[in-house]
């Protein structure tokens, strides 16, 4: 059993959604979904506690030892990321069950918790996977799953938002695909590590510089880099809340997972920041994202779509660590990608409770509704808190890293740049808690009262994780310090 | 004339061009999901093309015969199918509820904000 740990966190969601699909009744479908993502979460706190005791773990499927077989490799950096998309996967199950009932005919019910697990199902092996190969199937699995997911939201745009991110979701993956043809050409493995070795060897030649202008462009797509933003915002406003909640705080960190696999595994030997001038496309790609972004959210009168536009910012957060290419800078970058997803995770929670309760997502219906819902908008203030990037919050322990890595390598205007953009944050989220806390309720309030206990626990317990994560970042920054060193050690 | 015998990688480019450009100049989605197959199926052509071996056999154990077409790329390329028939499937399905809800596949005919019906 434990030999195949590695593999369970595919199998299992993928069984149990085909499981799913047999039931009838919405209960059952939620209690199995939900069982199973528990389970999963489990398998990923059991492989990360081995892999910190005992060091990357390696399986190959079907007995097939690499390069032959398929590869699962767990090394601290994706049995990190591993864990936190299990974790807001099982969370979000916690509060689905409502929040779906609400949204989702019953009649389909289980087919929504089927393409769930199947797109948490493509998430994990995307993240586990060592093959280019079997990485490109399981991020065409996940987003046609999460395609299927968002076309489920209540409001018929989000109909026309799936299709667009349909279209561009597809080119990316076969930009990829074309990407990973290219490295097959030239080195005859799809095995990463083993790529990693053969490339080596290989001078940079065009077709190496095509099939890595490929796969990061494919993958920026996917990752939501500005300019290739374009599909996330819409996408995020119109799925079901529980949908949002999910893909914002998972299916954007898994594809930036894999960026930073290829960028520093498969090319790491290539020196692509050397050869290529990829730092500085990033680091202007990622401050246009952090700035571009925050200035739209700050005039979003929806909230869902504010936090749509907020994460655009994040996301370039994160890449703006990545072109750093320095150790601290990597550090920052997997601690945000861990702490942003519990941000942005509770905060389409509170806002899922919000339109649970009150119908509506707008700025003028929350107005005065702070002190009728506490519970609700304190997980919002103390996950906006984190956002901003205040301490005691994660969010905190994330702009720390980053600020000193671009401190490290003397780009203080960088440093003032992230500060500034913090600012920006400051504004969009001070601008939920002016309206709900010192507005005057608009009349026919009286009725609110606070969303339910079944919403309101996962809610804070995702709103809590940023307070524990920004008091002890032994797990996240830690490992993610130790995912980084190793990363920037040299191939494989 | 030896850019000629690399036909092939010719035929990608267009078709890989070509797709891409329907996909962005036409509003209409299901001219844009034809376009993307276009797009896709160039990658298609690019993976089974590579496999190619100069003067070698179809991947089939044979005596005497030493030099053999790669068979990898031919399955890879099969789940790559797979994979877009079902992204089509999902397109077509998603623009056929688009229809019933809007009434148009005209990505200009779709009003970009509209109030919650």
């Amino acid at each position: 059993m434990t030999a195949h740990l590695p593999i369970l966190p595919v199998i299992l969601p993928l069984i149990a959604a085909a499981l799913c699909l047999l039931l009838p009744w919405a209960r059952a479908a939620w209690l199995l979904a939900g069982a199973t993502t528990w389970a999963v979460f489990a398998l990923a706190a059991a492989l990360i506690h081995r892999v910190l005791d005992q060091g990357s773990l390696v399986y190959a499927l079907g007995g097939w030892p690499a390069p032959w077989g398929i590869e699962y490799r767990v090394d601290a950096l994706n049995a990190l990321v591993l864990l936190v998309v299990t974790g807001i996967g099982a969370v979000v199950m916690l509060y689905a069950r409502r929040s779906v009932e609400r949204e989702v005919p019953r009649s389909r019910i289980p087919l929504f918790y089927v393409a769930y697990l199947l797109a948490l199902a493509g998430l994990l092996g995307i993240t586990l996977t060592g093959d280019a190969f079997n990485l490109f199937v399981f991020l065409e699995i996940s987003s046609l799953a999460s395609y299927i997911l968002i076309a489920q939201g209540p409001d018929r745009r989000s109909l026309t938002a799936a299709f667009r991110y349909l279209v561009m979701g597809t080119i990316g993956a076969t930009f990829i695909l074309m990407g990973v043809g290219f490295l097959y050409m030239v080195t005859g493995t799809l095995n990463l590590y083993d790529l990693a070795a053969r490339l080596d060897g290989v001078e940079a030649n065009r077709t190496v510089r095509a099939g890595f202008a490929f796969l990061t462009v494919g993958l920026s797509l996917k990752l939501a880099l500005f300019p290739l933003h374009l599909w996330l915002p819409n996408a995020y406003a119109f799925a079901p809340n529980v949908v949002s909640a999910f893909l914002a705080a998972t299916a954007t960190k898994v594809a930036l997972y894999a960026l930073v696999r290829f960028l520093f595994t498969v090319f790491g030997a290539q020196d692509v920041f050397q050869n290529v001038p990829l730092g500085t496309v990033f680091l202007a790609l990622a401050l246009a994202a952090v700035f571009s972004g925050s200035f739209v959210a700050i005039f979003q009168d929806e909230l869902k779509r504010m936090l749509a536009y907020s994460s655009v910012a994040q996301i370039g957060y994160m890449v703006l660590g990545l072109s750093f290419a320095s150790v601290t800078g990597l550090t920052a970058t997997v601690v945000h990608l861990f702490n942003h997803a519990l941000m942005k995770g509770a905060l389409f929670l509170a806002v899922g409770c919000l339109a649970y309760r009150i119908g509506a997502t707008r700025m003028e219906a929350i107005a005065g509704l702070g002190h009728r819902m506490p519970w609700t908008f304190g997980a919002f203030a103390v996950a906006g808190v984190s956002l901003i990037g205040l301490p005691p919050t994660a969010g905190f322990i994330s702009k720390w890293y980053l600020v000193s890595g671009a401190l490290e390598l003397g780009w203080w205007p960088v440093a003032v740049l992230i500060l500034l953009a913090s600012l920006l944050a400051l504004v969009y989220i001070g601008r939920v808690l002016e309206a709900a806390y010192f507005r005057k309720p608009s009349v026919a309030e009286e009725l609110q009262a606070e969303a339910p206990v079944a919403l309101l626990a996962p809610t804070w317990l995702l709103a809590g994780a940023n307070l524990y994560f920004g008091l002890d970042t032994r797990l996240s920054a830690g490992v993610a310090g130790e995912a980084a060193r190793a990363l920037l050690g040299g191939p494989g | 004339m030896a850019w000629l015998g690399l036909y092939n990688y010719w035929l990608v480019i267009f078709l890989m061009m070509a797709g891409f450009y329907v996909v962005i100049a036409h509003g209409n989605m299901v001219k844009k999901l034809i376009g993307l197959n276009v797009f896709q199926t160039s990658v298609f052509i690019f993976y089974i093309t590579i496999a190619k071996a100069d003067g070698g056999a179809p991947p089939i154990l044979t005596e005497g015969l030493t030099r053999y077409a790669n068979p990898l790329p031919h399955v890879l390329i099969l789940t790559a199918i797979v994979v877009g028939i079902a992204t089509t499937a999902v397109g077509l399905a998603l623009v056929v509820r688009i229809w019933e809800r809007f009434g148009t596949v005209e990505d200009e005919q779709i009003p970009d904000s509209d109030d919650p019906e």
